[in-house]
């Protein structure tokens, strides 16, 4: 009984807004940042690899990007107010619950078969 | 000297602030207490009020705390303690009977927490007193985690007192001061605090306005 007052406190802090979130999405993650008083988005695009805490108030998402040919991951709570939303922009086919074997892979065998459907 | 409320640990969760930081809050069922006994000056000779939490069956009280509670009216509760005050003044503005509830206390304030620390039974000295231990390797064997000499020769020939050894860790009476309240929800009788407190989940607690904050 006690538990579930923890799962209210979750429940209130958690965000309704954002689309169901799962590994080989491809996701245009909008930040707030703040530059001394002025407030600016920034956006990061990439694969969805790996979701955690599903159904928790710790959620979490890694998403990962090619940039200059270097990897960059950026582990993301999904439940923090800096997100000002998560679009979909594609998605991809994919047949396990962590693509960690995507960091092994290049060009073309990194890609991911569209689901058109989607 | 200040009022507290009586609570019961929940659990521990995270909550996000506006700025994007994640905060580790530890979920407290704060109240309603209710105000069992007033102590005064003429009869007590000192002055507090006397507060009762958490609900339990009446099978389960001692019968001379049983008929205390029914002269005040109250249902049986499990956890009774007494909040000293500064003097009879500040007990007589309180009635007895009536509920002491959460919003005691609003976002930001200092609070310190005091409950019983979970046991962990009987401890070596690298747990219980975090003595370095002997050499992992070097020789050493059987010895690694073990204290050392506990004293000198036949001079003074014997332990001194208070030498540390090992013995039976935790379930003691701990407090952590300077908690920020994070959130008060009256409706639900919650209060977060950031941080942790002691205790297991479901231990009772007493909070209390920070004696240590500016």
């Amino acid at each position: 009984m006690s538990l579930d007052l923890v799962k209210i406190v979750d429940e209130q802090n958690k965000r309704q807004d954002l689309p169901e979130l799962r590994p080989g999405l491809t996701v245009r993650v909008h930040f707030k940042v703040k530059e001394g008083q002025r407030e600016r988005t920034q956006i990061f695009e990439g694969t969805i690899i790996s979701v955690k805490g599903k159904g928790k108030n710790v959620k979490t998402i890694t998403v990962r990007r090619v940039s200059f040919n270097v990897g960059v991951e950026r582990i993301i709570p999904v439940n923090s107010k800096v997100i000002e939303k998560i679009e979909i922009v594609r998605a991809g086919k994919v047949r396990r619950a962590k693509l960690y074997y995507l960091r092994k892979t290049t060009s073309k065998k990194s890609k991911l078969k569209e689901i058109r459907s989607y | 000297m200040s009022l507290g409320i009586l609570g019961k640990k929940v659990g521990i969760t995270q909550v996000f602030t506006e700025d994007g930081l994640a905060l580790p809050v530890t979920v407290i069922e704060a109240g309603p207490c209710v105000v069992l006994q007033k102590k005064l000056t003429a009869t007590d000779k000192y002055s507090a009020i006397q507060v009762g939490f958490g609900e339990c069956k009446s099978k389960n009280v001692p019968k001379p705390l049983l008929k205390h509670f029914e002269k005040v009216g109250s249902a049986a509760v499990s956890f009774v303690k007494e909040m000293r005050l500064a003097d009879d003044n500040e007990v007589n503005k309180f009635e007895v009977g009536q509920k002491i509830t959460c919003d005691l206390f609003k976002k930001g304030d200092k609070v310190d927490v005091t409950g019983t620390s979970k046991g962990k039974g009987y401890a070596g000295v690298m747990k219980l007193h975090n003595f370095g231990g002997a050499k992992g390797s070097h020789g050493t064997h059987e010895f690694k985690r073990h204290g050392g000499a506990i004293g000198q020769h036949t001079d003074p020939a014997r332990v001194f007192k208070g030498k540390k050894m090992p013995g039976r860790m935790g379930n003691e009476k701990v407090t952590i001061v300077n908690l920020e309240v994070v959130d008060v929800q009256p409706e639900k009788n919650l209060i977060l605090v950031k941080g942790a407190v002691p205790g297991k989940k479901s231990s009772f607690v007493v909070i209390k306005p920070s004696k240590h904050s500016k």
